[in-house]
């Protein structure tokens, strides 16, 4: 039996093949659109590819429609991710330490418009919108969007908030500063990375969210729009295999950055060392 | 100037209640008015009814639509298929999902840890669609699933599978069968994250105490790791469930011509005009979500989280 120990705390054959087929499982479609974008067939999705080529790059680039939709949708991102950042935060200082009639009421209200499904935020937004009598325009698609993404920000900062030291507040308040000087010297470069980090992943969720948006768009199309209407009616196979690789790399940048400066705030900031 | 702006500072500091309200009015504000305005009276809706010769709604509080979603066959027929596909989707990303989750909390080093963390972030934050599409890509006839199946001679195995009555379909691309595999792969890092929490909190003492003990890997499994990993996979399977229940742009783009509640929703609000009957629709993932989160409350999964 001793000699058994040091293998039974290794893991299994079958385990590890389960985790390593699981991992594939998750990104061999994500290489496999990558493998297509180069495809020179342009009619059918037949694997495997019989030539590979350049130019639907080329082509997709000289397309003014895309360009107005990536256009579109960078604005949107742009502008909801400011704006969840400034609600998230506030949300997030009020909410983290404070106990009072109805604080789980709001936290539940914050993570309502992720929780619940999309179509029912479309529906409702769009509904709205007629009944006041707001026509459609970018604004009507950024309320949509810093709606939900404004838990994204507030659980990021949340976090960090519960993880930092209520010392550092009241050191810097014995050394005389005053509420203002402490949060602009003291609380926000302590939260920085994680209101930015927060604010990444607003941005990626943003820009790539088409369910609540084809509800709040109206004739507008944004780039997840675009794509969905390929989906169901696949006109341009080639060129739509190109914009699925944008999509990935524009997601994947600020997901990577988000994570790349959150990778040491385990610690407590300002505990004792 | 300094000093009304510290004398306004130490007012906030002794009444930190208004500090708060400041903090609190502008997201309050936002998500009171704008979002659970409109959310309350979309639901309201489904309290009013469609005249039936006008199809124009009307302003009346009656309990017809409601009971008209539960009366017709058809619609339950929408209700339990949604409700089985969401469960199912919730097993199949559990059985997936929990070798992967175990291994990385178990046996990895801190650095293969990182590797196994970013492999699960980047497809649960990437594109939704640009990932539903690959699958678009994989489940066509000429893909790389029916080339795979041919080069290793199983062609006739997966023709068997097709034929089969419920999941199957003309091909995988329109069949129930296709749909699961879609759902449960874009679902699945929800699905990872939380098992792997609530596995990361078990020391490892507790399993050398059972080999200790004479138990076997087996037994270890069925008796100690499963049970502390059942609160992680409640909470993960809120998710699964959850974003199963509602979605409709799998079913339009993967699936069969049957109805799901997210679908039945849409075309009920858009081409019927039927907002009422699409509100009564929406209350019904709302409210299983309600019974579903009460249930797996029970189980810890809110600890998990």
């Amino acid at each position: 039996m001793l000699f058994k120990k040091n293998n039974l705390n290794k893991a299994s054959f079958g385990l590890k093949l389960g985790a390593i087929l699981g991992i594939l499982f998750l990104h061999v479609p994500l290489f496999l659109i990558i493998l297509y974008a180069f495809t020179t067939e342009d009619k059918s999705y037949q694997f495997p590819p019989p030539g590979y080529t350049l130019k639907w790059f080329s082509i997709v680039l000289s397309r003014q429609d895309i360009w107005n939709a990536v256009s579109l949708s960078l604005q949107v991102a742009i502008i909801s991710t400011m704006a969840a950042i400034v609600l998230g935060t506030l949300a997030a200082a009020a909410l983290y330490k404070a106990s009072f009639f109805g604080r789980d009421s709001i936290t539940l209200l914050i993570i309502l418009p992720i929780a619940l499904p999309g179509i029912i935020t479309g529906i409702s937004l769009r509904s709205a919108f007629g009944v006041v009598g707001i026509p459609f325009s970018t604004w009507t698609i950024i309320i949509g969007h810093a709606t939900f993404c404004m838990v994204v920000v507030y659980n990021n900062v949340v976090a960090r908030l519960r993880r930092s030291s209520p010392n550092l507040i009241q050191a810097s308040m014995d050394l005389g500063a005053n509420n203002f000087q402490t949060f602009f010297y003291v609380i926000l470069p302590n939260l920085g990375t994680a209101i930015l980090a927060g604010g990444m992943l607003a941005f990626a969720l943003s820009f790539d969210e088409v369910i609540v948006t084809t509800f709040t768009a109206g004739q507008q199309t944004t780039l997840p729009i675009w794509m969905l209407s390929e989906l169901i009616r696949p006109r341009q196979r080639p060129i739509t295999n190109v914009v699925a690789v944008f999509i990935i790399c524009i997601t994947f940048i600020p997901i990577l950055y988000a994570s790349y400066i959150t990778r040491n705030t385990t610690d407590t900031e300002g505990s004792s060392k | 100037m300094i000093s009304s702006l510290d004398n306004f500072s130490n007012y906030l500091y002794k009444n930190k209640h208004i500090l708060l309200l400041i903090f609190l009015l502008p997201p309050l504000l936002w998500l009171g008015i704008i979002y659970l305005g409109s959310l309350v009276v979309f639901l309201f809706h489904s309290l009013f009814y469609l005249d039936g010769f006008t199809g124009k709604v009307v302003y009346q509080i009656s309990f017809s639509t409601i009971a008209e979603l539960f009366s017709s066959p058809a619609n339950i027929d929408i209700l339990i298929r949604t409700v089985v596909l969401a469960l199912a989707v919730s097993i199949g990303a559990a059985v997936i999902g929990f070798p992967i989750a175990f291994y990385m909390a178990k046996f990895t080093s801190p650095k293969i840890k990182i590797f196994f963390y970013l492999a699960i972030m980047l497809p649960l934050w990437s594109s939704y669609l640009v990932r539903v599409y690959s699958w678009k890509l994989i489940l066509a006839k000429e893909g790389i699933i029916n080339w795979v199946l041919a080069k290793l001679h199983l062609t006739w195995l997966l023709d068997a599978i097709l034929s089969l009555p419920v999941v199957g379909g003309p091909s995988l691309s329109i069949s129930y069968l296709g749909m699961f595999l879609v759902f449960t792969y874009i679902w699945l890092p929800f699905m990872i994250l939380p098992i792997q929490a609530s596995l990361e909190r078990v020391p490892n003492s507790l399993l050398n105490a059972s080999y200790d003990l004479g138990a076997t890997r087996r037994q270890t499994f069925y008796k100690v790791v499963l049970p502390l990993a059942l609160p992680g996979i409640a909470a993960g399977s809120i998710f699964t469930f959850s974003l199963t229940l509602g979605d409709y742009i799998i079913p339009y783009i993967i699936g069969t011509s049957k109805f799901f509640i997210g679908q039945a929703v849409y075309t009920h609000q858009g081409t019927a005009g039927n907002i009422p009957l699409a509100a009564a629709f929406s209350l019904v993932p709302i409210g299983v979500m309600a019974i579903y989160i009460y249930f797996a409350k029970k189980l810890g999964a809110f600890n998990a989280l």
